[in-house]
């Protein structure tokens, strides 16, 4: 990573739109920011945690996050605080609370969304959150406006006392683009000092009823503010033809569209009437391309605007230039280009994404794809209801490939933390199945606590498996509170996880080895076959942390009788070569790992003399 | 001028976003716009990156459209074969002969197509096709960690950049220690193409 805090001010850089964002906070003068991990919004307080100067936390949760940044602000400093799409869910109570307490500081919320589903669980709009929370949304269109939206978002915090979202999306934060860079704003040097005043702080009914009022009349000033703000343009075309754009879909419509009348809004809400009616007024046929939901054409048609857009465009998936350019031919707003025939590549096998070779959550699943009570259920299914089974609730994170053939670990994964509450509500509901709820150590931390509590307290019997790995995997390893691992690489207290289970009342509580496959195996035996509440935590360390082990293991050919149990594993290293088993040295996890000589029936995987490499 | 896309394919671990960050800086220092934008998904180890690369006077959208590139740049011959329909029909391809099998291939229930097959995929597209074997070749420098480098000195006999900025890009984002031997892997690469057959 390049260190982003050392550019100077005038100079050109490429940087992606999380690190424009990063700096832009930065050179805007902000002092705290804090994040939970979510792609595609990582980056931007990985940036952040190196600066020097900058108080930035990995929070427990995106709730924690943005409490502690509206906490910061109400000192009077500039706070940000970032989040993937679905982290804004869980933050949406504090979002809403600060929205009607307003700011000190200037207090920016980035939600980084992720049309396309490129690794979230939903591609939900989060525009629709600033008319919720009756807040201004900013969204930058290329790396450049990222960089220089920030310090507008941080004013216009301030100057209406409103706390201010920044919505980017996959392509935005995760795209290369040109910066000119400014340089650091003065506003840095304010100290940071808490006024108590209960009517603006305090929401009571009594002052919450009062602060409503403010903020209905801050929307309307805000409205105002939209009508001439440098953040929405007006591009002049040629043709008779004018687009509303916002974000990438800006990008996509030039490329098509490049002599089309462009209103690029960079606000999106709240919009002013007269800014689209004038644009409107000075085209023939207004058109609107955004990503996801119709959010500026349903404005614009509820001004009493004729406009177009999803009715062409499409409300799922992300765009792209070639979408939008077959969209609008299909609408007969483009001539008929000369169509691409995509070549012939259907034959071509796929590389669905699988567990790493040496990851410390496939022995897990293969212990629980042993029991006879999962053999039950998932060889029944799905032709006639099954009791006495085993159905295993999943998570978020790099385990819920577990889901995939042939480990067939997982029936459900929604949102993070639902594992537990997914495996309760079966229970309650009254299933004859044993109930096992995986969730990894980051998602536990995140939103496991409480619905651990929840189990405690209303008596379950369920079984509860916390795959430790020892940081978040998923999202390009970052600490949580229980990795003792600061966001800025330092030595900090850890929460004991086994200390914290126990503490909340599970008597039954296993530290295992993830790569001891017998230990496992009866703890799996043993915990599906009680009736307490247990957790058992499986403890190893994520594979790319590791130094690279050389007892790759290989297969005695003589002996193997081909009956496929290692590939059961799932893992990449083992496969099929010249008819023969083989496994890959350069995959191998070798001494890190060691489960397929573990399961090897007949002793044919072993590390050999030969093989041994230095 | 022209804009140039090229499109860079392969597997995590591969060194694509470093080849893609290489090439967008070079084109910066030519004075260039330039935008690009890296496609991971769920990317665990082995799995398919995509990187778009952009230049030119203006670079309006960050991704290539289909049948938008004028160099399909296959870092692994697999993902270049499921990549290719990117590639402008006449345009040019410089592969890694080098293939990695997929989950669905190591467990036997598919195939790995040979070499010809994925060459006549491709060859619906392109107009010219380099496929080298960049392993063996770099193995001679006694690190095959500089295999990207290498190709990339092959990609760069086919743009218009000038091997100084390539220098200036390849000293501003490798590690000090390691930019010799990535200097040398580049003149390699590039001598490969510029002597190569095409197939």
């Amino acid at each position: 990573m390049q260190d982003i805090q050392k550019i100077s001010a005038g100079s050109k850089h490429l940087l992606s739109g999380n690190e424009a964002i990063a700096l832009g906070a930065y050179h805007a003068g902000m002092k705290v920011a804090t994040a939970y991990p979510g792609t595609p919004s990582t980056e931007i307080l990985e940036n952040i945690a190196r600066f020097e100067g900058v108080y930035a936390e990995w929070s427990t949760n995106e709730k924690v996050a943005l409490e502690i940044a509206m906490g910061a602000s109400y000192t009077g400093v500039r706070c940000l605080c970032s989040m993937k799409h679905v982290g804004l869910n869980v933050a949406a109570d504090s979002l809403l609370s600060a929205s009607i307490t307003g700011v000190n500081g200037g207090l920016v919320v980035v939600s980084a969304d992720d049309p396309g589903m490129h690794s979230s669980q939903n591609e939900q709009d989060n525009r629709h959150y600033a008319r919720l929370a009756k807040i201004p949304v900013i969204e930058p269109y290329d790396s450049q406006s990222a960089y220089d939206f920030m310090f507008l978002a941080f004013d216009i915090s301030e100057k209406y006392d409103t706390p201010v979202l920044l919505r980017t999306t996959t392509r935005i934060s995760h795209s290369k683009s040109l910066v000119c860079i400014k340089g650091l704003s003065e506003v840095g040097a304010r100290r940071a000092s808490f006024t108590p005043n209960p009517e603006k702080y305090v929401m009571l009914p009594a002052f919450a009823r009062k602060r409503h009022e403010v903020i209905e009349n801050r929307i309307l000033e805000l409205r105002e503010y939209a009508q001439n703000t440098p953040l929405n343009q007006v591009l002049k075309g040629t043709g008779s033809m004018g687009i509303i754009a916002n974000g990438i879909a800006f990008q996509y419509a030039k490329e098509v569209f490049p002599d089309a009348a462009v209103l690029r809004l960079g606000m999106t809400y709240p919009l002013s009437e007269q800014l689209v009616r004038e644009f409107a007024d000075s085209v023939e046929k207004l058109i609107a391309i955004e990503e996801l939901d119709p959010f500026i054409e349903e404005m614009v048609r509820g001004m009493g605007i004729e406009v177009s857009g999803k009715d062409f465009i499409p409300i799922t998936g992300e765009l792209s230039p070639e979408i939008v350019a077959s969209s609008a031919k299909k609408a007969g707003l483009l001539e008929d280009v000369e169509s691409e025939e995509p070549a012939c590549r259907a034959e071509l096998p796929l590389r669905p994404p699988s567990l790493c070779p040496g990851c410390p959550h496939r022995g897990l699943f293969y212990a629980l794809g042993k029991t006879p009570r999962r053999i039950k259920k998932v060889t029944s299914a799905p032709t006639k209801p099954t009791a006495g089974g085993l159905v295993i609730t999943g998570d978020i994170g790099c385990y819920t490939l577990g889901a995939y053939k042939p480990l067939n670990g997982l029936d459900t994964c929604a949102c993070m933390g639902a594992s537990i509450g997914h495996a309760l509500g079966m229970e309650k509901a009254g299933v004859t199945d044993k109930l096992v709820a995986v969730i990894g150590d980051s998602t536990f931390m995140h939103s496991g606590l409480t619905a651990l509590a929840n189990a405690v307290y209303n008596q379950s019997q369920i079984t509860i498996v916390i795959l430790d790995n020892m940081t978040t995997a998923m999202t390009g390893h970052q600490g949580h509170p229980a990795t003792g691992i600061s966001a800025g690489g330092k030595k900090t207290q850890a929460v004991n996880l086994e200390n914290a289970v126990r503490g909340i009342g599970v008597d039954e509580v296993v530290v295992l080895d993830a790569f001891d496959i017998k230990a496992l195996r009866e703890a799996v035996a043993r915990a599906t076959e009680s009736d307490k509440l247990s957790v058992i935590i499986v403890r190893g360390e994520c594979a790319p942390l590791r130094a690279r082990s050389f007892a790759c293991r290989v297969v005695d050919t003589s002996v193997c009788t081909r009956c496929n149990t290692c590939f059961k594993l799932a893992c990449p290293a083992i496969q099929y070569k010249d008819g023969n088993v083989y496994i890959d040295p350069e995959l191998c996890a070798g001494d890190n790992c060691g489960l397929c000589d573990q399961v090897c029936p007949v002793g044919a995987i072993g590390v050999f003399d030969e093989a041994v490499k230095e | 001028m022209q804009n140039i896309s090229v499109l860079i394919t392969g597997i995590g671990g591969q060194g694509i976003i470093l080849a893609s960050d290489v090439l967008a800086d070079a084109a910066m220092r030519t004075g260039w716009d330039v935008k690009k934008t890296d496609s991971i998904g769920m990317a665990q180890r082995g799995g398919s990156v995509i990187s778009h690369v952009r230049m030119g006077d203006v670079v309006s959208s960050p991704l290539i459209p289909t049948g938008g590139a004028d160099v399909l740049f296959g870092m692994e011959k697999l993902e270049a074969a499921r990549h290719c329909h990117f590639l402008k029909p006449g345009g040019q391809a410089v592969i890694n002969s080098y293939g990695a099998p997929p989950l669905t291939v190591a467990t036997g229930a598919k195939k790995y197509p040979e070499d010809e097959a994925i060459l006549s995929v491709v060859r619906e597209r392109a107009g010219k096709v380099f496929f080298i074997d960049g392993l063996k070749k770099v193995s001679k420098l006694g690190n095959t960690r500089a295999l990207n480098v290498f190709l990339l000195g092959a990609l760069s006999v086919l743009l218009p950049l000038t091997e100084q900025v390539w220098q200036e890009a390849l000293e501003a984002k490798l590690p000090s220690k390691i930019i010799q031997i990535n200097l040398q892997a580049f003149s390699l690469g590039r001598e490969e193409v510029k002597n190569a057959g095409i197939r």
